[in-house]
């Protein structure tokens, strides 16, 4: 535990001016452009001292970015799409004494995966080789960050399998309450707020936009009658124009929240970054909560008892109104923290980051069986732990949430009702 | 602010080529929603099926114009079974799951780094327009201020909408299309009446499949290009919004529908660039404006299903849910 402690200070010390530095760098002047996607990376030498003005170039087509290193060592290019780049260091502008290390390809052509973002890592001094990762050290690598991964979208899921649970609701807005959570942790530090303070705000937010769209929406045409499908069609006008909303205020670039670039750290035979190694910790902890609250409390009971039969449940004298809006809050608070830690993981904040998770969220919860909660979260981990293993057996990156999708459709030809779901509920 | 301008360029949005392919997808859309009442959210993914197919096989096998048309609708035809098999016979919801989750696996494996020999990648296709120009009847020259070029298409996407339009209609009137309609109201009925109801399905599925795969083709004509991006979830439910525009289970709704659409987001581009230039408006930028018009469209499907789930022409009797 001190081993972790004393690199999260490191961390904080590392990323505290960097924060600061996170402004686009002038890459376009004339122009003033931002783009959406970027590629950037950390230039620090063998003695991990940071590098300074070191000029590095971007090309593809007719596009060519530069940017110089900061201070920090920092640098970032904006580029108009996702694709491949040719990225060159200009080494007549490293510092005197520094040459990149043995097999560093210079220029390098490099290509986005599924992320806005793309890190491209410069090594420097002498004798120094890119350690060449062997099969049994990446699959275990992979594997706890696919528990990690897998364990963030089991915090979304698990709202989402609750509200279709209670409501027979398929809310394909989640992926905004993901969004939102994320977003507010940005604008919160964005406004110098403290950032525990800025996380429990974004849990507030989730929590009360959950609220608000129960009382606002979703309650009011549960009362008319409004059927099931009208209502998923309902959501997706709900997600696009949330979705939109969030870009009107937040526009279309890729943020980063605060301590987001972190060095990965050694923990037994694992390399791990810290921020994957908390999410796990925090997400695994949470979850936990939730099912100690749904098997030993009596609202936990009520909530089980109305996703199984509300009209029942109402006649045993459960307020199933009021279960349903309790599902809400703790829905946008859970898809909110997942929303944050998610921020994390990819990293980098942008508006659609939600949108691009939710169909992975519907694969867990439809794996682990509709409205199952812990199938919702075996279902989730599953999903998680496929989509980072499958770049281990050599799918491409930017194919891996095929993967997941992929099986998803397999399940259901298979066991439609899920891992834990009853025949019943396929109808 | 140009007034003429702005309503003479959302008057071009009625019969331009994309609005064609619009009316066609949600054509299809309303084939499966609203007349058999499959909940297909992958209309996006019978598109990129059928602009692909028709780009890869003219540009990878050089193919002639037709053959490329013929590889396009059977890729989609395919693509419809695959999709079919697993979810029929399940409850609706999961056929809604795996369609968007099908045209999303479609979206991603065009996009792959590792097929850009085939696919192009991010980048997508080009050039595969030739042949399809090649078969131009109309000489050079300015017709209704297009050139010949602009016009074809323009004829080509309409006629295709014409001629689908009338198969569908005629469809729904046979009495396949009353089977359907019957599968719509009551599974259960049309099942003790002795009908396969998969077998329905999965027909339905294949021809609202077919159309969507010739929207995509009328969409990536005249832009000469077919790059992935275009055809993500969102244009999904753009058509879903167009379907619901006009009427689900009526024949000229969903085309009215996309003319409806075109021409309000082309009003409001309009209209918001207008008073932005002027400066009568501030608090925006061109971007946020660009933005704004999609909060809209978001905010139009949610009152439209709310509170006119049977669009403009639709009767609410033949809805495809109670």
């Amino acid at each position: 535990m001190g081993a972790i402690a004393s690199a999260v200070v490191a961390i904080l010390l590392v990323a505290a001016p960097a924060s600061q530095a996170t402004t686009p760098s002038p890459t376009q002047p004339p122009s003033n452009q931002q783009f959406q996607n970027s590629i950037s990376g950390f230039l620090r030498d063998d003695t991990r001292a940071p590098l300074e003005g070191v000029k590095i170039t971007a090309k593809s087509g007719d596009f060519t970015g530069t940017a110089t290193s900061g201070a920090n060592g920092s640098w970032r290019i904006g580029v108009p799409t996702q694709g491949t780049y040719e990225v060159e260091l200009d080494e007549s502008t490293l510092p005197e004494g520094i040459k990149l290390a043995e097999g560093q390809a210079n220029p390098r052509s490099v290509t986005f995966s599924q992320t806005s973002n793309l890190s491209v890592i410069f090594a420097f001094g002498k004798g120094i080789v890119v350690q060449q990762q062997d099969f049994g050290q990446n699959l275990l690598n992979r594997l706890v960050a696919g528990l990690s991964f897998g364990l963030l979208l089991a915090l979304a899921s698990v709202g989402l399998s609750l509200i279709f649970g209670t409501t027979g609701l398929t809310n394909f807005a989640h992926g905004e309450m993901v969004t939102l959570g994320a977003v507010l942790v940005f604008a919160c530090s964005a406004m110098n707020l403290p950032f525990w303070l800025a996380i429990i705000l974004a849990l507030l937010g989730g929590g009360l936009f959950g609220y608000a769209q129960d009382a606002g929406l979703w309650r009011p045409l549960r009362r008319r009658g409004t059927g099931l499908v009208p209502m998923m069609i309902v959501s997706i006008g709900l997600a696009l124009a949330v979705r939109y909303i969030i870009q009107f205020y937040f526009g279309g670039a890729t943020q980063q929240l605060p301590f987001a670039q972190s060095a990965e750290i050694q923990i037994g035979p694992v390399s791990i970054s810290p921020n994957n190694l908390w999410s796990l910790v925090i997400s695994a902890v949470v979850i936990v909560l939730i099912g100690i609250v749904l098997l030993k409390t009596r609202l936990g009971k009520a909530t089980r008892a109305v996703a199984d039969n509300p009209a029942l449940a109402a006649a045993s004298g459960i307020d199933v109104d009021s279960v349903i809006r309790i599902v809400w809050i703790v829905g946008g608070v859970l898809a909110s923290l997942g929303g944050i830690l998610w921020a994390y993981y990819r990293p980098g904040v942008t508006f659609d980051m939600g949108s691009q998770i939710l169909l992975l969220i519907f694969a867990g919860v439809t794996l682990g069986g509709l409205g199952t909660v812990f199938g919702a979260l075996i279902g989730s981990v599953i999903v998680g732990i496929f989509v980072e293993l499958t770049t281990v057996v050599g799918l491409a990156a930017d194919l891996k949430y095929v993967g997941a999708l992929f099986i998803m459709i397999v399940v259901l030809l298979f066991r439609p009702q899920g891992i834990l779901g009853r025949r019943e509920r396929v109808g | 602010m140009d007034f003429g301008f702005i309503l003479s360029s959302a008057a071009g949005e009625i019969f331009s080529p994309t609005t064609a392919a619009y009316a066609l997808a949600a054509l299809g859309l309303a084939v499966h929603f609203g007349y058999s009442g499959l909940l297909n959210f992958g209309q996006a993914g019978f598109m990129a099926v059928g602009a692909y197919g028709f780009a890869i096989s003219t540009l990878s096998f050089g193919v002639p114009f037709f053959v490329g048309l013929l590889i396009a609708v059977v890729s989609s035809v395919l693509f419809a079974l695959i999709l079919g098999i697993p979810t029929l016979r399940l409850r609706a919801d999961y056929l809604a799951i795996v369609t968007i989750a099908a045209a999303e696996i479609v979206r991603y494996v065009v996009t792959t780094n590792q097929l850009t020999a085939v696919t192009g990648s991010a980048n997508g296709l080009a050039a595969f327009e030739g042949g399809f120009y090649g078969m131009n009847p109309f000489p050079e020259g300015s017709y209704f201020g297009m050139n010949n070029r602009d016009f074809f298409i323009r004829v080509i996407g309409w006629g295709l909408v014409v001629v689908c339009c009338v198969i569908v209609w005629l469809l729904m009137r046979s009495p396949w299309g009353r089977v359907l309609k019957g599968i719509r109201e009551d599974e259960n009925a049309v099942r003790s009446l002795g009908k396969n109801v998969y077998a329905y399905k999965m027909q339905a599925l294949v021809i609202g499949g077919i159309v969507g795969a010739l929207a995509g083709m009328v969409f990536t004509l005249p832009r000469g290009a077919v790059q992935p991006a275009n055809y993500g979830t969102e244009l999904t439910f753009f058509l879903w919004t167009c379907l619901l525009l006009g009427g689900m289970a009526t024949v000229l709704g969903p085309v009215i529908g996309a003319m409806i659409f075109w021409v309000v987001l082309s009003l409001t581009q309009g209209i918001l660039y207008g008073l932005i230039e002027s400066g009568a408006v501030t608090w925006l930028t061109t971007v946020q404006a660009g933005q704004l018009r999609y909060i809209l469209v978001g905010i139009a499907l949610m009152l439209l299903m709310i509170f006119r789930p049977q669009g403009v022409f639709g009767n609410k009797k033949e809805l495809a849910f109670a």
